[in-house]
């Protein structure tokens, strides 16, 4: 009995309940602000039914997940999480993307936020390329990153959704990306969204000194 | 890669389970549906229920409920119940011989890529596109 699975599914099912407790309260959470909008409305009168009330769309609006073109004011929080992902503070290549797919991005090239609450949970960045290893142009997404208290509340699929559509307005037909096929989790993203193996297989060869080595 | 036959089984079994969240399914209509017999799929879901993927209710109106996470739950996940997939077809043959090991490495990298598939596709995508191959969405796996 391989106990990695029993722990994974054991694990799944106390994760279910947490979902289904964390979706009561939002629905209590999203009743009360409600009943709070009603009140104010019912009443005519009472500044604070009314502030309430106004607190309360305020509190919804900051909620609401939004996709939009990074801004240079974005990068501290991009760079911060691309490096809670994957450990790495790369300062200076975030400043590289930018320059080249925020700044200068001529619809071709897209670096894109998603905003949670007024606070940026994830991002994605992509661009059209023509021609590579005789493939009709298509849009390429190169890296999505999703802050890990932001995830399973659609901030990936938003991101996705938004690049897609960018890429059709271009014209093309086909969306690609390229995983690391020991990344479960990323790649089970993707399977969700409904990509699947395409036509271009990825190689690699080991080359340097460390090649040479081991040769 | 051949799934074996109680692999595919408890594939089924999952699908069909999780298809009808929190209902209870009797084991009959799995059997039925695709043809097995009751004993047979008796050993797949007690296999399932010892994992914590389904659980079983007793009694007159019992059957299996799915309970893991939908989202997270692989295919992988299921299959390495039912399949000791670290004796792949990877390993050299019984000669050891330079052919072998050459094999070896390109049935290695197959296995890899399965893996990767296997691992990559939850049962949530498993029944969008089982909904997607069945034309019309509600309907279950059959």
């Amino acid at each position: 009995m391989p106990v990695g699975v029993v722990g994974g599914a054991a694990a799944g099912v106390a994760r279910s309940r947490l979902e289904w407790l964390g979706k009561l309260i939002l629905v209590l959470e999203y009743a009360f602000k409600l009943d709070l909008v009603c009140f104010s409305t019912m009443s005519g009168r009472g500044v604070s039914s009314r502030a309430r009330g106004a607190a309360a769309k305020g509190e919804a609006a900051a909620a609401r997940l939004a996709v939009r073109a990074v801004r240079q004011a974005d990068l501290t929080a991009v760079i911060a999480l691309d490096a809670t992902v994957t450990g790495l503070h790369k300062s200076d290549y975030w400043w590289r993307i930018h320059r080249r797919y925020g700044v200068a991005g001529q619809g071709l090239r897209h670096f894109l936020v998603a905003e949670l609450g007024g606070r940026v949970v994830g991002f994605i960045i992509g661009e059209v390329r023509d021609w590579e290893f005789g493939s009709p142009p298509c849009g390429w997404v190169f890296a999505i990153d999703v802050d890990p208290r932001a995830r399973q509340r659609g901030v990936g699929a938003a991101l996705l959704g938004a690049m897609r559509e960018r890429f059709e307005r271009a014209g093309v037909t086909t969306m690609r990306t390229m995983l690391a096929s020991d990344n479960p989790l990323i790649l089970s993203f993707f399977r969700s969204q409904g990509m699947r193996a395409g036509r271009l297989i990825p190689l690699e060869l080991a080359i340097g000194p460390v090649a040479a080595d081991g040769e | 890669m051949r799934l074996q036959k109680n692999t595919l089984l408890a594939l089924y079994s999952v699908l069909e389970f999780a298809s009808r969240p929190g209902e209870l399914v009797p084991a009959s209509a799995v059997a039925t549906t695709y043809g097995e017999s009751a004993h047979h799929l008796a050993k797949v879901l007690s296999e399932l229920t010892r994992a914590g993927i389904v659980e079983s209710v007793r009694g007159v109106g019992g059957g299996y409920r799915f309970v893991a996470n939908p989202k997270r739950l692989s295919l992988l996940d299921v299959i390495r119940l039912f399949e000791d997939l670290d004796a792949g077809a990877s390993a050299a043959g019984p000669a050891n011989t330079a052919v072998d090991r050459a094999l070896g490495q390109v049935l290695a990298e197959i296995d890899q890529n399965t893996l990767a598939t296997f691992g990559s596709i939850t049962v949530s995508t498993m029944l969008k596109m089982v909904q997607a191959e069945d034309g019309s969405s509600g309907r279950r796996p059959r």
